[in-house]
């Protein structure tokens, strides 16, 4: 998932370098003003653990593996400032130090697996939780599907980027029902494995979870329904909600004309000339060169930019009100 | 990636690049790599004045050739894709050995595996020939932000600690009789993190209060590095002459 250098071109690898750059600094205020001193062990022994846990690697099936992101969990796990500060410097840390993912790519890859996963996946976890009922199982489930919803977010951020600044003449089209079709499945492992550490951590110190401080503090006899949350639901629900978004990005890919085409050109909005009106745009060549409809595909790249930016906004604004609302640390 | 993180990729070796000041080589560094990814892919030329200056860099760091190989396996995941590029990208077909391919495919794939080959080989030079407590106190020197920095640092002080605890978590976990092959074993790995999460939050906590009780005032101490003018000149004359070979390339 670390991408190289030399993937994107030059001036997405800025341009994504200063939204980055941006947000990490918003993070680092509001940690500064939230727990003063404390945020450099607490972010950085949570660091090592968000390291050490995409070290453990889960099975996937005969010799393969997949490793959480972890970005969403531990935005649940410490606020979604702390959280996503912590995987910055994951990212950070595997750039400099362990060669592993390219330096002038980390504009891109701090962006998509610790910006829009922790802020995005918190934006999600709070809108979960206002469907799932306000108890222990119910803060598990909430974090196994925004886990999994962080996932595919950083996969579509990742195609929106080829968008701007594809180097290989691979179509937006292509890469999108790719990327999210293959991260539609690592978020269901995604899910999954955050809801059970998730669970894990509540029946031990619900205390220290960010996520979970409205919920009564359980007696020990109470916390007994975490255990009852029933995983197969889970999972059964996360094939189904993949398999409807499947079909749905299927129909982009399509090369037949779809419904949103045939708005285009039945009403006329679309230009004549599908290419010469992208020519010479802010878009890469490359990254629309083959695509048989580009007006669909760029309606389904705004839908799709409108939803990342959305997510990871309101879950900055949500931390933000979160933040003024209750004081962070008991102690 | 075993064990010493604390060590990371360092080699202990006495090279003339590890005698350098940490912040000029990784400036160097990412000006190379900065330069380098800049590069037209047409001009080929140019990557092989890069290749040239990196060659010049295993040496002077002491790195062998078994070394370097080892370090470009991070780039694996990513071989599938170069192969798939000239086969799924569109534009104007070529004939290499009797198969169609893209060409504009076909320079993708050399233009994402030239640079990205170059960025690990300059990390690797860097990583190898400068200790993790020097990169991070580069990056200090740098104009990283502080708290960025002081939670790397904290955050590589506790790596080998918790990386370990992971392990000594799964031995347990092996030893009696479990080891799991199948998603839906996964449960028992989860419930391990979960509480290693709560163990390293804990951790935190008795560190935090141990720096506290030590004055600390949220950031750390950092160490005066100097470096003298010729390790600027020495260190510094592969970007430069990268970025003049840019220059060249882009007006050609």
């Amino acid at each position: 998932m670390h991408a190289p250098d030399g993937l994107l071109n030059v001036g997405t690898a800025l341009a994504t370098g200063g939204i980055s750059v941006g947000c990490v600094m918003l993070a680092a205020r509001r940690c500064g003003d939230e727990l003063e001193s404390k945020v450099v062990p607490l972010a950085g022994v949570t660091a090592a653990f968000v390291f050490a846990a995409q070290m453990l690697n889960f099975p996937v099936g005969i010799g393969t593996s997949g490793h959480i992101l972890g970005a969403a969990l531990a935005a649940i796990l410490l606020g979604p400032y702390l959280g996503s500060l912590s995987s910055t410097v994951v990212v950070l840390v595997q750039a400099f130090v362990f060669a592993d993912g390219g330096v002038t790519a980390l504009g891109y890859n701090v962006l998509n697996m610790a910006i829009v996963p922790a802020f995005g996946g918190y934006a999600l976890y709070i809108l979960f939780r206002k469907v799932f009922p306000a108890t222990p199982a119910g803060v598990s489930l909430s974090t196994g599907f925004a886990s999994a919803g962080s996932v595919v977010l950083s996969a579509v951020a990742f195609s929106l980027e080829w968008l701007f600044g594809a180097t290989v003449p691979v179509p937006f089209d292509t890469v999108f029902g790719a990327m999210v079709s293959v991260h539609l499945v690592i978020g269901i492992g995604e899910g999954v494995i955050s809801g059970l550490v998730m669970s894990a951590v509540l029946r031990s110190r619900q205390d220290i979870v960010f996520g979970a401080r409205d919920l009564p503090t359980m007696s020990a006899a109470q916390t007994q329904p975490v255990n009852a949350v029933k995983w197969r639901t889970f999972i059964v629900g996360s094939i189904g909600i993949s398999v409807v978004l499947a079909a749905i990005v299927s129909q982009f890919a399509a090369s037949s004309p779809d419904g949103l085409e045939r708005v285009v050109i039945d009403t006329g909005i679309g230009p004549d000339d599908d290419t010469a009106a992208f020519g010479g745009s802010l878009f890469a060549d490359y990254a629309l060169d083959g695509i048989s409809n580009p007006s669909a595909s760029l309606a389904l790249a705004g839908v799709a930019g409108v939803v990342v930016v959305a997510a990871t906004g309101f879950g900055m604004l949500t931390a933000a009100k979160f933040v003024a609302r209750k004081p962070v640390v008991a102690s | 990636m075993g064990a010493g993180h604390l060590r990371g990729l360092y080699l202990q070796r006495q090279s003339p690049l590890h005698a350098v000041a940490s912040h000029v080589k990784v400036l160097a560094a990412v000006w190379l790599v900065v330069v380098v990814a800049s590069i037209p892919r047409q001009q080929v030329w140019a990557f092989g004045v890069a290749g040239i200056s990196i060659v010049a860099g295993f040496i002077f760091s002491g790195l062998t050739v078994g070394q370097v190989l080892r370090r470009l396996v991070v780039l694996a995941p990513f071989v599938p894709v170069v192969i798939a590029l000239p086969f799924i990208a569109g534009g104007e077909p070529a004939e290499v050995f009797g198969v169609a391919v893209s060409e504009e495919g076909l320079w993708g794939a050399w233009n994402f595996l030239a640079k990205a080959i170059v960025g690990v080989s300059v990390s690797s030079i860097v990583t190898a020939s400068t200790t993790v407590p020097d990169i991070l106190a580069a990056l200090g020197k740098l104009r990283m932000p502080k708290i960025l920095v002081a939670i790397a640092s904290s955050m590589v002080r506790y790596l080998d600690l918790i990386v370990e605890e992971t392990s000594r978590m799964r031995l347990a976990m092996v030893s009696r009789g479990y080891s799991p092959a199948w998603f839906w074993q996964a449960k028992p790995l989860a419930t391990s993190a979960g509480s290693l999460f709560v163990r390293s939050y804990e951790r935190s906590e008795r560190v935090h209060a141990a720096m506290m009780a030590r004055g600390f005032t949220g950031t750390l101490p950092q160490r005066r590095v100097v470096a003298s003018a010729s390790q600027w000149v020495a260190v510094c004359a592969a970007p430069a002459v990268m970025t003049v070979v840019l220059l060249v390339a882009i007006l050609k």
